[in-house]
């Protein structure tokens, strides 16, 4: 084929009538790059894979966000079972120990949700599973909240939380941190609804989205993992994106990036790891003024 | 992270003086933020030990012992507001609302004209107001930070749910206070916690719409309370009070008696037709060309004239018909308790074939990919072929069979009165099952997301077709056999506690619910922007289905189980007075 290849060109190029009638040119490099990317690896059975990256930003010496990716495909009788968890939180920084309550809420969610699904991993012996995923999920967010206010009482964090099992996603989410399906043809939705009063004034008409986006208090949350008695945790279940990627991210990456920006960066990435790396630098770029953390997920095959 | 406890002082040995002792627990692993909860602590006993009103507790004492700290109280002999609402199963009385928010006012008067500066409580809530044992309000836990810490990222201090939107942004002015007061006031009247809420949206709430029994005087002085923009509020307390003593004044008089609805057609509603059986009808018709196909206790499949309700033909069978009628391909497939499916043609009458089981048939044909699929008591799931009605194969299950197979993409999906759920292939082979605690008679609906049914066990279950993993469970009060209705994101369901249940199909979060008088067993339509749905208490009701708000009922002489069917504006409804009725939607 190469061989052909260079016979074609080879014979061709001196002929200047065909240069006339072809009306073609060279694809660039990024041209190339790009039609490389989009031939996703295929593999005859269906799995979840994902990347993540994180970065303390330019302007703060701590990072306070905590980050936690599992994927795994397990055989099952009714095919191939993709489980995976993916946890983004964000902690408060005015508050004392972020970061204790960040990383309490990813240990405690990820905890309680693998020994349900995976005990054989905790040398618990298993049960039948009588629980929703949603209660599971809600259940989850509880023991976080408690551990939270008994580890570090007062400080709060975010929550966003993906539970992947089969092509069904059911999240728990609290606070600013978000989650996206991006799409191959460049759409993106937002899956998730920030907890925060800038976002509430918007909805309720009080600010538009221009002023949001230079909204003073832009960093008030209303609700908080760690925070308030009664907590109440947006928990919802929708299909995996297909084709489609998923993304969950702390304000550190939505906070400076476009919805374009993130498109590019992914779509500009051979691999899900490059496009963390990418996302992560843009934000750098932007000013990095705060931690960042991204986690993307992919169902491929 | 604290508790409170009752205790004796034993200064004073030959009286009983009861003290509360607060304490708090340092469980704080990191010594700088212990250092904090213990400085917030001191910071509440001095305030307190400063203040002075009968609203306010006294302090005694307070103390720190290695990781616990101890506030010594006036002991309290009561109940805060929010136990209060909880034990209290119905709305109540303004009156006594009105005589602790006056008090409320009068405290909170009190703390903002307090020097060198005033005192914001910060913290209003139904569960920091005590009611004594004389019944006045005492307020309690000054225990919050009092300055709002603006960090790079803050979060609330306060209650969220009750406090303004000011105090998110870290502004704390008497007039945060008078608006937590009247997000107090607001859930106290209609019992909804704005906890469970989205912030700031007590007016999407008028209390009246929820408790009619309040009155405008009343409602009028909450919603200035809560006004969005401080200066939209009161300014003071003390013109708070005057407002609700005004209020006291005008309403002392016994409240007129008001309606507790809005226009709501009950009488007015009249039947197109009707048409008599002779015996109950406990299933749903079906439509086709002009013609109405409803099957009867008295054993016959019914075709009448969609339009006027005029008898065509009846086909009688040796058992009752409570299964829906499909029509395909001209032709009506039903089931009867004589065992058999009855396919006969849909202008005629005239019998077309019959197939046999070996028991009766109380499940609903389902005509897919060339079968008819129909359960029977006979514990089988059946795949007919619908050329040659003869049976493609059948799959075996724990129990009888009632509900109606649910078809998508390539599963056929069927439950049954042992509480087993079975996905099976168009093969015949399982691909999955899922146990139910009590029998699953209700039929499935759902997309290619999710599977909904609701059980025995008074459960709606949402699980995912390709696996059989419960995406979530919603608890219904009282068992179900009621088929659920799926559209855009709701999902309504009825149940034998007599409620229609709407819930949201991504969250599982309840939208709405409708009382009825009696078990809700058939299953709700959708129409245009109206739900139909019939209940034992004999009536069809027509609902907002947005809202779950009445638009009008119609009484029928007998219970309704089976499903309205909505066509061309157009309700059919079968009841167990016999008949079956046309009623304009």
């Amino acid at each position: 084929m190469d061989k052909f290849l260079r016979w074609l060109s080879a014979n061709r190029r001196p002929s200047a009538s065909a240069q006339d009638v072809a009306n073609t040119a060279p694809l660039s490099e990024q041209q190339i790059q790009a039609i490389v990317n989009n031939q996703n690896p295929h593999f005859d059975l269906q799995q979840l894979i994902s990347a993540s990256g994180q970065s303390v930003g330019k302007q703060r010496e701590l990072n306070e966000d905590s980050l936690l990716a599992i994927t795994m495909t397990a055989a099952g009788n009714s095919g191939n079972l993709p489980f995976g968890l993916y946890i983004v939180a964000d902690g408060m920084g005015g508050h004392q120990f972020g970061e204790v309550a960040s990383s309490a809420a990813i240990r405690t969610v990820a905890g309680y949700v693998m020994r349900k699904f995976h005990p054989y991993l905790f040398h618990i012996k298993p049960e039948t599973i009588d629980e929703s995923f949603q209660e599971i999920m809600q259940n989850a967010v509880n023991e976080a909240q408690r551990a939270i206010q008994r580890e570090a009482p007062g400080s709060g964090t975010t929550l966003t939380a993906a539970l992947v099992i089969g092509q069904q996603i059911t999240f728990a989410h609290v606070g600013d941190s978000r989650a996206y399906f991006i799409y191959p043809d460049g759409r993106t939705e937002p899956i998730t609804r920030d907890h925060s009063l800038v976002k509430r004034l918007e909805e309720l008409g009080h600010i538009t989205a221009d002023e949001a986006v230079n909204y003073p208090h832009k960093n008030v949350l209303y609700r908080a993992l760690g925070q308030g008695e009664v907590l109440e945790p947006d928990i919802f279940t929708v299909g995996f994106p297909q084709p489609g990627y998923l993304m969950i991210c702390s304000d550190g990456l939505w906070g400076v990036l476009t919805e374009q920006d993130l498109v590019r960066s992914i779509n500009e990435s051979s691999s899900l790891q490059r496009a963390c790396q990418n996302l992560v630098n843009a934000a750098n770029a932007a000013g990095g003024p705060d931690n960042i953390s991204v986690i993307l997920a992919q169902l491929i095959g | 992270m604290g508790s409170v406890y009752r205790a004796r002082d034993m200064h004073f040995p030959n009286v009983t003086k009861l003290v509360a002792v607060k304490e708090m627990i340092n469980t704080a692993p990191d010594p700088l933020v212990r250092e904090t909860i213990v400085q917030n602590f001191e910071r509440e006993a001095n305030l307190l030990a400063t203040l002075h009103h009968p609203a306010i507790p006294r302090i005694y004492d307070y103390f720190t012992m290695e990781s616990r700290s101890y506030l010594v109280l006036e002991f309290i002999l009561g109940k805060d507001i929010e136990a209060v609402v909880t034990e209290t199963s119905s709305f109540l009385p303004e009156s006594q609302v009105l005589n602790w928010a006056i008090e409320l006012c009068d405290v909170l008067d009190y703390l903002h004209k307090h020097k060198p500066d005033p005192i914001i409580f910060r913290d209003m809530k139904p569960s920091n107001v005590m009611i004594n044992h004389n019944g006045d309000v005492i307020l309690v836990d000054f225990g919050i930070a009092k300055t709002f810490q603006t960090g790079i990222k803050g979060t609330m201090i306060g209650t969220e749910g009750y406090s303004p939107p000011e105090q998110y942004r870290g502004e704390a002015t008497p007039s945060a206070d008078i608006y937590a007061l009247g997000a107090t006031l607001h859930h106290v009247l209609t019992r909804r916690d704005p906890r469970l809420e989205p912030p700031f949206s007590f007016l999407e709430r008028p209390i009246r719409r929820i408790n009619p029994e309040v009155s405008s005087e009343m409602e009028e002085v909450v919603n200035r309370a809560l006004e969005y923009n401080p200066e939209d509020r009161f300014p003071t307390a003390s013109d708070m009070k005057q407002a609700l003593t005004q209020v006291a004044r005008k309403t002392g008089a016994p409240i007129a008696a008001r309606p507790t609805t809005g226009p709501v057609n009950t009488g007015g509603i009249k039947p197109l037709w009707s048409f008599k059986c002779e015996d109950e009808i406990r299933g749903a018709p079906a439509i086709f060309q002009g013609v109405l196909y409803v099957g009867s206790y008295d054993n016959n499949l019914y075709a009448l004239n969609a339009a006027d309700g005029k008898f065509q033909w009846k086909y009688p069978t040796d058992g009752g018909v409570v299964t829906r009628p499909v029509v395909f391909d001209g032709n009506v497939f039903f089931g009867s308790q004589d065992k058999r499916l009855h396919v006969v043609s849909a202008r005629t009458g005239k019998v077309v074939w019959t197939y046999y089981t070996d028991g009766p048939i109380h499940s609903s044909p389902r005509i897919a990919e060339g079968h008819v699929f129909f359960g029977s008591d006979d514990n089988y799931l059946h795949a007919v072929n619908l050329n040659s009605g003869r049976m493609a194969w059948r799959f075996e299950t724990a129990d009888a069979v009632h509900s109606t197979p649910f078809v998508i993409r390539d599963l056929v999906y069927v439950g049954c009165e042992s509480g087993d759920y079975y996905a099976v292939d168009f093969r015949g082979d399982l691909k999955w099952r899922f146990h139910a605690k009590r029998a699953i008679t209700a039929s499935t609906v759902g997309t290619e997301q999710a599977l909904y049914f609701s059980s025995l066990d008074s459960t709606l279950y949402a699980l995912d077709p390709r696996n059989g993993w419960v995406l979530w469970r919603f608890r219904l009060g009282k068992p179900s056999i009621s088929t659920p209705c799926l559209v855009e994101e709701l999902v309504f369901v009825g149940a034998s506690d007599g409620i229609i249940y709407a819930v949201e199909s991504r969250t599982s979060k309840e939208a709405w619910r409708f009382k009825t008088d009696h078990q809700v067993n058939g299953s709700p339509v959708v129409f245009k922007d109206s739900l139909y749905c019939g209940s034992v208490d004999g009536n069809l009701y027509c609902l907002e289905y947005r809202t779950g708000r009445l638009r009008w009922k119609f009484n029928t002489g007998g219970a309704i189980t089976g499903t309205p069917l909505v066509h061309d504006d157009i309700v059919y409804v079968g009841s167990t007075d016999h008949q079956i009725y046309a009623l304009l939607a």
